[in-house]
């Protein structure tokens, strides 16, 4: 199991360029692959899945009984992201991400932006994730978005395009982590040699954001995690994250409200609370506010948070900028509050809400993928080129019924990466989605979850349907020599 | 430390200590059935069940006694809640929703003891159950040295060692329970060669035989009793465990700066031990000391939850902690 035969297939390669040659960043990593037998590979593969099996980082399958539970797919060839690249791609996600915050603050407050005519008015207010309950709120330190996950492709060309801007409850980060140490053991010389920035540390940078946000006058204020609870599939990270901190890993029967400030229930007694990193959706936060069915939130929370008597992160109410229609507009958002041009850029998008794109959006469905504008994790989607005449019609039918829902983008050429498919290396499809956290300053963690479609020629990289993951090096400088994993076994990783 | 977050530890204690007790249970009698000589079918298999109190569900779906059935029900049977399986994945869970609170090598440890149930209760035959059984308990062994040694010995460690204790108390007497079940209908049988070697066989499911020895010499009713209900040092008596629950129930509530019912009834429990003699108790029947104990013992389990793990705490009698205190 080699690169010998590996065909790039006239798509992007993210480690092979178009005449077959390794890219030259790429180069050590692959001589040390192709250094190694298939067999020395094939056990490095399994070595890692027994690791992810042992520690338990799988995730629920509904509806099968026995083995309901599975890892995370995990492929052991990392992806590489050159310095120079990622210098490009860390200024823009600042970028965005300021502009996006003064956007939120504004149509939360002023409005101005829509008065300006930037974006049509009715587009914004009459969006599902426009929350007139945060109308006239500044949250603390004036941050809505404190974390983020953006979901980044790369088209044929190999530039970057921001495809989501997730800037609700982004999951995934877990996975970076874990990734990466399971890597670090995997490959520790190709690792050492090829110089990668640490991620281990996101930890402190998530402690950091969040003390930030504490109510003035607080100096040592109490910050947990707030989950649905087990049966969420994202339970492994909220509790990671907790682990991470050092903080407590809380439910919402956890907390009650006395004299409008959240209270924890301890062995003590009731212990005040100070900052919330929420992992449930602004809906089930707060029963007595939004979904009045929910038993995952705390009732009158909203309430101690419009007082400023608790920090909540991500604010409620991010989820505007998220909508898909509203995405269209993020490059003129960008030069409205920053008067700069976006150094990443969208992928081109029919408003269906508007006629002409409409029109141009029916006559095209073969050839456009068609998203609603408030789902992620690959729901309510129409890819084009694989769908049947059936599924294009009752799309049809939906945008014209319900035009404001929907939106249409070019089907992309995502850029490939090579993939230990059985017992050969195969290209697949890959997106990227690196995250940020908004405290003091705007950090950009140097790394990030590569997703891959594991299924052949798909395009689909969630997890819930084929997809899965690989360790991503953002790498600090050019790559050193290296020494073969296979002349020096059992050595422990440096780094 | 969050109320949920202490009852669960104290859970995954307890059903990790239960799951070790029940391979004990069976490997018990099945050493007895060797060593008495018993024809199989005759061997007494009843009351392991009877002893776990779970007889009715037993019944629902099993015809006779007989060891396979009783066998099948007590290790891998997914609808009797005190079976191996059961009780592992109950550990299971309550860990994985207080992963962030112990240690990542208590939570790999466990999840690997699942695995390793869940793998042998895909088998089809039970019969040589010996090596499945000194998995569990190795992985036990295991499991305590690292509660040991990778954790704070904080709040959490010590609702975790309560958890254990009361549970390996409650098991102690149970043992001992049905052990004087199938020994006394025949008294004649007291202290002759085969008492011994069925209270040999007693002291061995504890691992106590050694330990025994040093203080009485030869397994016999009397002694044994002694030593597993009031020995002060040996870890699996019962007073070893309830002297030691009491001192963490003691750490935890003087580091909060609390008072509560639970300590109270901690301490009637110790002293009923402390002013216990064991000819007092075998005169007026063991089994009747054992049914008070285990009564006692759960008026102590319901005072911790009252005390600890209850989330409808009145707002009024529970204290706010003020910022500054945290």
């Amino acid at each position: 199991m080699d690169f010998h035969g590996y065909e790039t297939d006239q798509f992007y390669d993210e480690l092979i360029a178009a005449d077959g040659k390794p890219r030259a960043e790429a180069r050590l990593l692959i001589e040390h692959i192709n250094a190694m037998s298939s067999n020395e590979l094939r056990h490095r593969q399994k070595a890692a899945e027994r690791a992810l099996h042992q520690q338990g980082i799988t995730f629920s399958v509904y509806g099968n009984k026995k083995g309901t539970e599975k890892i995370f797919p995990f492929d052991i060839l990392p992806r590489i992201i050159t310095a120079k690249e990622w210098a490009v791609l860390e200024k823009g996600m600042k970028q965005r991400i300021k502009a996006l915050n003064l956007f939120i603050n504004d149509i939360y407050n002023d409005q101005k932006i829509l008065d300006d005519n930037v974006i049509p008015r009715d587009l914004v207010l009459s969006s599902d994730c426009y929350l007139k309950e945060c109308q006239g709120l500044t949250p603390p330190k004036g941050i809505w978005i404190h974390i983020t996950g953006t979901d980044l492709v790369r088209d044929d060309s190999g530039e970057f395009y921001v495809l989501e801007d997730n800037l609700r409850c982004p999951s995934g980060i877990s996975y970076v982590l874990q990734n990466r140490s399971i890597l670090k053991r995997t490959l520790p010389k190709a690792f050492q040699a090829m110089g990668a920035l640490p991620v281990s540390d996101y930890g402190d940078h998530l402690y950091e954001t969040l003390r930030h946000l504490a109510p003035d006058g607080i100096k040592n204020p109490n910050v947990i995690v707030l989950t649905p609870g087990i049966y969420n599939s994202a339970y492994y990270e909220h509790s990671f994250l907790a682990q991470q901190m050092g903080v407590p890993l809380a439910q919402g029967s956890d907390l009650i409200i006395i004299n409008d400030h959240v209270m924890l229930r301890t062995t003590r007694g009731f212990e005040q609370v100070d900052v919330i990193y929420r992992r449930i959706d602004d809906e089930f936060l707060d029963p007595e506010v939004f979904n009045k069915d929910s038993l995952l939130g705390v009732p009158g929370i909203m309430e101690c948070y419009r007082k400023g008597n608790v920090a909540l992160a991500n604010a409620p109410g991010t989820g505007i900028a998220d909508d898909k229609a509203v995405y269209a507009y993020v490059p003129q958002i960008i030069k409205y509050y920053l008067g700069e041009e976006p150094i990443i850029k969208n992928v081109p998008t029919f408003i269906c809400d508007d006629k002409k794109d409409r029109d141009h959006v029916l006559a095209n469905l073969e050839s456009l993928v068609v998203k609603a504008v408030n789902l992620s994790g690959g729901y309510g989607m129409l890819i084009g080129p694989v769908s049947t005449a059936e599924e294009r019609e009752e799309f049809a039918k939906k945008i014209q019924e319900n035009p404001r829902d929907y939106i249409a983008q070019p089907t992309l050429a995502l850029s490939r990466t090579p993939t230990i498919i059985g017992d050969s290396i195969e290209g697949r499809h890959v997106d990227f989605r690196p995250y940020i956290l908004f405290g003091k300053s705007i950090f950009v963690l140097p790394g990030g979850l590569t997703r891959v479609a594991l299924t052949k020629g798909s395009l689909i990289v969630n997890s819930s349907q084929g997809g899965g993951s690989k360790d991503t090096w953002v790498l600090g400088g050019e790559p050193k020599s290296i020494m073969h994993e296979s002349e020096n076994k059992g050595e422990p990783a440096n780094a | 430390m969050l109320s949920r977050v202490a009852s669960s530890i104290y859970w995954m204690s307890r059903y990790l200590e239960r799951a070790d007790n029940v391979a004990r249970f069976i490997d018990v009698n099945a050493r007895l059935v060797l060593d008495m000589g018993w024809e199989r079918d005759k061997a007494q298999w009843e009351p392991l069940v009877r002893t776990t109190g779970d007889e009715d569900n037993f019944k629902k779906r099993y015809k006779t006694f007989d060891e396979k059935n009783v066998v099948r029900f007590l290790t891998f049977d997914e609808k009797n809640p005190n079976s191996i399986l059961a009780c592992v994945q109950h550990a299971r869970e309550n860990a994985r929703t207080v992963r962030e609170i112990i240690s990542s090598e208590m939570w790999e440890s466990i999840n690997a003891l699942y695995h390793l149930v869940e793998k042998h209760s895909r088998k089809r035959k039970l019969d040589d159950l010996q090596e499945f059984f000194t998995l569990v308990h190795n992985a036990n062994h295991h499991f305590a040295g690292l509660i040991e040694n990778t954790m704070s010995h904080n709040e959490a460690w010590h609702f975790a060692r309560m958890g254990r204790l009361l549970e390996r108390a409650d098991k102690t007497a149970r043992m001992l329970d049905v052990k004087y079940f199938l020994l006394l209908p025949d008294g004649e049988f007291v202290d002759s060669p085969h008492d011994t070697v069925e209270w040999g066989a007693v002291l061995k499911s504890v691992t106590g035989f050694e330990m025994y020895r040093k203080q009485f010499h030869r397994a016999q009713y009397r002694n044994v009793s002694q030593f597993l209900i009031l020995d002060p040092q040996f870890s699996r008596a019962i007073r070893f465990c309830i002297e030691t629950t009491a001192r963490s129930l003691e750490i935890v509530t003087s580091e909060l700066g609390i008072k509560v019912k639970a300590s109270e009834e901690m301490q009637k429990l110790q002293m009923s031990l402390d002013t216990a003699d064991v000819d007092t108790i075998l005169n007026n029947g063991l089994h009747e000391f054992i049914d008070m104990f285990q009564f006692n013992l759960n008026v102590v389990d319901n005072a911790l939850y009252q005390a600890f793990f209850a989330l409808d705490k009145k707002q009024a009698t529970a204290k706010i902690i003020a910022h500054n205190e945290v």
